[in-house]
């Protein structure tokens, strides 16, 4: 049976026929729907995790114990879990070990452009590359047959155009996977120095068979065609470059490492000149380098950013297109927003008022940066929210630390902010920290975690009490409070920034898109009421703007949230149609 | 056949993903090779969005190139401007005449654009421009915007419109199938 998937479906269904039976995962895009999909499979266990750290340790663990384990990240997820995975190298597998990692070139929703091919190379492991939906799901069950029959862990990577295109796959059956045996063995899976150094020569001699499988062709494959140009490529680069240059021959990396020598000396032998064409960093084409090939590539390709037919085109064949255009004509650019009835947007205009210095996160929230809300001061990876704002109070003092605040939100919280507010008590600082609480994981499309309490199959279970956390951390200062009540978040955020010890205020409203949350209505605006003082401008509320003269309601966003009637201080907004 | 090539542009939040999914559905059904591209996570959150159908014996690379696409969907006249050197030279442009502001219009820092459609039309040929949120509401639901546009689509297209109201079927949750069919009916007859 054929199916059209998104690449992370494909991927989720390779991981069910594979046999898999232990998923721990952190949501990241562009990865997250790889685990998503996974919870519509029978007889795989699957959980989210509160970080991708967590999750790798749980696949390793299950791995250990014998089950084809698996984990699904982004690539920054992959710094959080690099600890486990280049100690699971030395351990190996026993039951298969396989981790989607999803990097994201051309930062469509990441922080970073970094290529995790490194990472393979760095924690001498095994990475493959799928190229399409099709490739995800064959390569995902290749991982797992990798993994057990040379004990590593296997690294899939692919890239934002890989798992959110979709593209045909053909559905195959589940693998009745018998668990592995379980056996006590300390000089395997107990690394300490004197089993970890046995372990690593273990690891230099897998990493040559492992050499010799890449050449063997299955992964890597040579296709001959017109030989004045030979190109090497991988992943999404490989699509690209078929629309390019139809008639050339290729090298088609499948297994970026360890990159198959023989093959690409062979390759290098039928065709007169060589192309590498890759994103991100020159990966493969420093290594044709090392085998003494003169090789072209970055030499005219970026470094920076995604590809496409239209680059490669452009860079290397000089081709330029005749296009429609609209001459002059100015389009303003449409930057992502906050929703309308975002619980943030509440917390931002009310820390813009006392013009405090925040120290941001990675979330929704991380959307306060942008005009005119202009509210964030840095934003660095998941749990430096509260951890930089502790920087800021050791770097300039007590009193300058009263005009800082450090926000994150609920699932970042649990994700790396604990440890964070451990820091700050521990250490004596005095930082205010904000939990904002929207109930759920929200920019990565509504997952579930351990402060809304519930799994990622929306079974209840218990919930984390950031109250009481942050009490048993050594708090003494926890207040709650409801963004929308503008007013009172200002009140509050004086009293805590004030305060000579650490304050925590845990923000607490639920995400407007959530279908718990029903409001009603949609806002009118009297005109005659309006003084025109354009407190409601400073909201960034996508639903309102100012035109001709007139503060305009845009009914199709409006979602009746009532944010606006409260910084309005002449009533001149008014609900209508419920409330 | 050379593969023919879809785009859909819009404001996140518009259901530009759910279009796309029904279009590959049809597509499927039609037997053809087809690939598509979406848009998820921060750039989904009210910015522009595009995605990209393709289809045809054997389809390569899943992204649409300048001047590429043979039919472009615009959900909203802004991103309709913004994508047209996307549009292939006699390729069609199907328009929604609805304006967001996004938010630099908002903040007062840049300007919508006035007069878009006539500008187009000045330079692309093969216009259809409708109020599909007028027809969305009339079908009973704002949010069906996405499958009015889809049935003006259809109604330019050489499949049959059997196909598509089965695509509909496995896309569309059951509880709101009646109110799309009426929809993609609205849509198909506005050609």
């Amino acid at each position: 049976m054929k199916k059209l998937m998104l690449g992370n479906e494909a991927v989720a269904r390779g991981v069910y026929e594979a046999g898999a039976t232990v998923v721990s995962s952190y949501p990241g895009t562009p990865s997250t729907e790889i685990t998503e999909s996974i919870i519509a499979y029978e007889g795989i266990y699957a959980e989210w995790a509160p970080n991708e750290k967590v999750a790798l340790e749980v696949a390793s663990g299950a791995a250990i114990a014998g089950a084809r384990a698996f984990s699904a990240m982004k690539h920054v997820g992959l710094n959080v879990a690099a600890d486990p995975l280049f100690t699971m190298s030395y351990i190996g597998s026993n039951g298969g070990l396989v981790i989607a990692v999803a990097d994201d070139p051309g930062m469509h929703s990441s922080q970073n452009e970094q290529d995790s091919r490194h990472y393979a190379r760095a924690s001498k492991t095994v990475m493959l590359e799928p190229s399409d939906s099709q490739e995800a799901k064959d390569y995902t069950k290749w991982a797992f047959e990798i993994s057990e029959e040379y004990d590593t862990p296997v690294l899939v990577r692919l890239s934002t155009r890989v798992s959110h295109s979709q593209s045909i796959v053909e559905l195959g059956e589940r693998v009745e996977y018998q668990l592995k045996d379980y056996e006590y063995n300390p000089a395997k899976n107990v690394m300490m120095p004197a089993m970890g150094r046995a372990r690593h020569a273990i690891v230099e001699e897998r990493m040559e068979k492992l050499k010799l499988l890449s050449d063997k062709g299955d992964y890597n494959r040579i296709e001959i065609n017109d030989t004045s140009v030979g190109i090497i490529t991988s992943g999404i680069a490989y699509q690209y470059s078929k629309e390019v240059f139809p008639d050339a021959s290729y090298l088609k990396i499948g297994m970026c490492y360890p990159l198959p020598d023989n093959l690409i000396l062979e390759f290098a032998s039928k065709v007169n000149r060589i192309i590498v064409i890759e994103e991100l960093d020159p990966f493969i084409e420093e290594h044709c380098k090392s085998l003494g090939l003169a090789v072209e590539g970055k030499d005219r390709l970026p470094l920076c950013g995604e590809y496409s037919a239209d680059l490669l085109g452009e860079k290397l064949l000089g081709l330029k297109k005749g296009t429609y255009s609209l001459n002059d004509e100015i389009i303003p650019i449409r930057p992502p927003v906050m929703c309308a009835g975002c619980p943030h947007r509440g917390l931002f205009y009310a820390v813009k008022k006392l013009k405090l210095i925040v120290t941001g996160d990675i979330g929704c929230y991380t959307l306060g940066a942008l005009p005119p809300l202009n509210a964030l001061d840095t934003c660095i990876c998941m749990g430096a929210g509260f951890t930089a704002a502790h920087g800021f109070n050791k770097a300039r003092g007590n009193e300058f630390s009263k005009k800082v605040i450090g926000v994150m939100g609920d699932s970042t919280f649990t994700h790396s902010g604990i440890t964070g507010l451990i820091d700050i008590v521990y250490n004596k600082g005095i930082s205010t920290v904000l939990v904002l609480d929207n109930s759920i994981t929200g920019m990565t499309g509504h997952q579930n975690n351990p402060v809304n309490g519930y799994t990622i199959k929306g079974e209840p279970t218990r919930q984390v009490d950031i109250e009481k956390l942050a009490y048993a951390i050594g708090f003494e200062r926890v207040r709650k409070i409801d963004p929308f009540d503008v007013d009172n978040t200002i009140k509050v955020l004086k009293e805590e920034t004030k305060a000579d010890e650490p304050s925590l205020i845990i923000v607490q409203r639920p995400c407007a898109l959530l279908k718990s949350v029903k409001y009603k209505g949609c806002v009118v605006v009297d005109h005659d009421k309006c003084k025109r003082c354009m407190m409601c401008m400073k909201l960034g509320c996508p639903a309102i703007s100012d035109i001709d003269g007139k503060i305009i309601i845009d009914e199709t966003q409006c979602v009746g949230c009532g944010l606006c009637l409260n910084v309005c201080k002449f009533g001149a907004m008014r609900m209508e149609g419920g409330n | 056949m050379k593969a023919e090539s879809i785009m859909i542009v819009g404001v996140g939040g518009q259901g530009t993903l759910l279009a796309s999914r029904i279009i590959g559905n049809a597509l499927i059904a039609m037997g053809y090779d087809v690939k598509m591209s979406e848009v998820h996570g921060m750039a989904q959150r009210g910015g522009s969005v595009v995605t990209y159908v393709k289809y045809g014996e054997k389809v390569n690379s899943p992204i649409i190139e300048k001047a590429g696409a043979d039919l472009m969907l615009a959900f909203e006249e802004l991103e309709s401007a913004r994508w047209l050197p996307y549009l292939k030279e006699n390729g069609t442009l199907i328009m929604n005449r609805q304006k967001i502001n996004p938010m630099p219009v908002i903040t007062g820092s840049a300007v919508y654009p006035e007069g878009i459609e006539d500008k187009i039309r000045s330079a692309v040929k093969n216009v259809i421009a409708l109020d599909a949120l007028a027809l969305a509401r009339e079908a009973g639901t704002a949010k069906a915007v996405n499958v009015v546009l889809i049935g003006v689509m259809a109604a330019t297209m050489k499949i049959g419109k059997e196909v598509w109201i089965e695509a509909l079927g496995k896309t569309i949750p059951e509880r709101f199938l009646d109110m799309n069919k009426k929809a993609f009916e609205m849509g198909y007859a506005a050609r």
